[in-house]
């Protein structure tokens, strides 16, 4: 039985299969839609959320399935002191897969340790949220066709951004990747990525604050959130927040195929006039993150594709 | 010189940094096992100008690869009929369980519900000795 926990826990062949059944389903949706019948997703969510959430519930759904869970700890019984590894070796007896998302880093890996289905990290704390990195790899593999050979900027906070590592771990393992790191100072990516992913794996990459210079390089903008509470006196947090907003007059440069993604919520760092632009493909990215999701229950189900052979043909 | 009794059996822990004994006491939980031990700190040395060394009689059943976790350097001298038979260093552990605390207050291991939850580090960096939480991640150098 396989879970998913980290967003390296797919070997890149494992990942290439996942893609590959999350663009089919997303080019065959009605032939998907029975596959699960029967099946059940428990969504056990000790913290608010409501792209993840809905989404996985989504997902289930569209493939036929049904859905249980709770969605805040207030309304389970972890507010009576039970423990992750009681919950979950009971919802094992209820339910077929299950997706878990918890204040607390490594806590779905604690319930995969005693779990008697596939769990699913759908977000712990501050740590990892493989589906949305998943999510991230497939809406650049479908719009651009491959990942390989990508030069992708990266841009606000660097130093705390959980997607932004994940997404940098998850694509250094392709050929021919380049990074562009586009943030203040004091938001830089964190000496131990810099050491231990990009410079072990000589991956090239350059640094920088002036947003609007490296813009014409660029296949990918994934764009993040700079938040005020990063920063130590609000001067410096005012100084800066303009200069990492995207607009339609830093995008003026950019190549007419880049694409801008963003792992959502977005608040003020994409300005609204871009949503209409044709390289704004964040609202996109929320729909293969359903696809995803889709092609991930499957795999882990171990539910073969009986289309497959189909489009091979 | 301050001279302590040879052993007839056990190990010898020596060449640790001066200092470091009792942080390595409390670390094995020497203070739970029945046989002797005897502290010498601050002994002269050649090699390190001043060192520690813990003595232990008897059979020892703690593990002292652990050891490797806070200093590799430390040399284990094993005595029978009280003749040295073994020396090695430490060799540094894949994990290491409830020997080392998460101190990430985000963690898993610091919710109150996780009663029993083991607290497990995983070796990733043999060159610089790193261990990191197999929960969280947080980092683990260890150092006397």
């Amino acid at each position: 039985m396989k879970h998913l926990i980290t967003p390296l826990d797919l070997s890149v062949h494992e990942l290439d299969d996942l893609l590959a059944l999350a663009g089919r389903i997303y080019r065959n949706k009605e032939r998907y839609k029975k596959v699960c019948e029967g099946r059940k997703l428990a969504s056990l969510f000790y913290e608010p959320s409501t792209r993840t959430r809905l989404s996985f519930e989504a997902a289930m759904m569209n493939l036929g399935g049904n859905v249980l869970g709770f969605s805040s700890a207030d309304s389970s019984s972890v507010a009576k002191g039970e423990s992750i590894a009681d919950t979950i070796r009971v919802i094992s007896y209820y339910a077929d897969i299950c997706a878990m998302r918890h204040p607390k880093e490594g806590a779905p890996l604690v319930a995969s340790m005693y779990s008697g289905i596939p769990v699913i990290n759908a977000g712990d704390g501050g740590h990892n949220h493989p589906t949305q990195t998943l999510t991230d790899l497939l809406t650049i593999k479908e719009l651009k066709g491959d990942l390989n050979n990508l030069t992708i900027g990266v841009c606000g906070d660097l130093k705390f951004g959980r997607t932004v590592h994940s997404l940098i771990n998850a694509m250094v393992r392709y050929k021919n990747i380049k990074f562009v790191m586009i943030s203040p100072p004091e938001l830089k990516i964190p000496d131990y990525l810099r050491r231990e992913t990009l410079d072990a794996g000589n991956i090239p990459y350059t640094e920088t604050s002036d947003f609007e210079s490296v813009m014409p390089d660029l296949d990918i903008l994934y764009m993040t959130r700079v938040q005020r509470e990063r920063f130590f006196n609000e001067e410096d947090y005012i100084r800066l927040k303009d200069s990492f907003i995207l607009d339609n007059n830093k995008l003026k440069n950019a190549r007419k195929d880049m694409l801008i993604l963003h792992p959502l919520p977005r608040v003020n760092e994409i300005s609204t006039e871009v949503d209409s632009d044709p390289r704004a493909v964040y609202f996109k990215q929320a729909q293969y993150g359903v696809y995803l999701r889709m092609a991930l229950i499957m795999k882990l189900l171990e539910i073969p594709d009986p289309y497959q052979k189909e489009e091979l043909c | 010189m301050l001279n302590i009794g040879g052993l007839h059996e056990g190990v010898v822990i020596d060449h640790i940094k001066a200092g470091g004994a009792m942080q390595i006491y409390h670390y094995l939980n020497l203070e739970k096992i029945d046989s002797s031990v005897a502290i010498i700190k601050n002994a002269k040395s050649n090699k390190m100008g001043k060192k520690d060394i813990i003595k232990i009689e008897g059979p020892i059943t703690v593990d002292l690869d652990l050891l490797a976790v806070l200093d590799d350097d430390i040399t284990l001298n094993y005595i029978e009929n009280d003749v040295i038979v073994k020396k090695r260093h430490p060799n540094l552990p894949e994990t290491v369980t409830n020997i080392i605390k998460c101190k990430n207050p985000r963690c898993v291991t610091s919710s109150s519900s996780e009663r029993g939850l083991a607290h497990t580090f995983k070796l990733t960096d043999r060159k610089h000795r790193i261990y990191r939480c197999i929960y969280c991640e947080q980092k683990f150098k260890g150092q006397l």
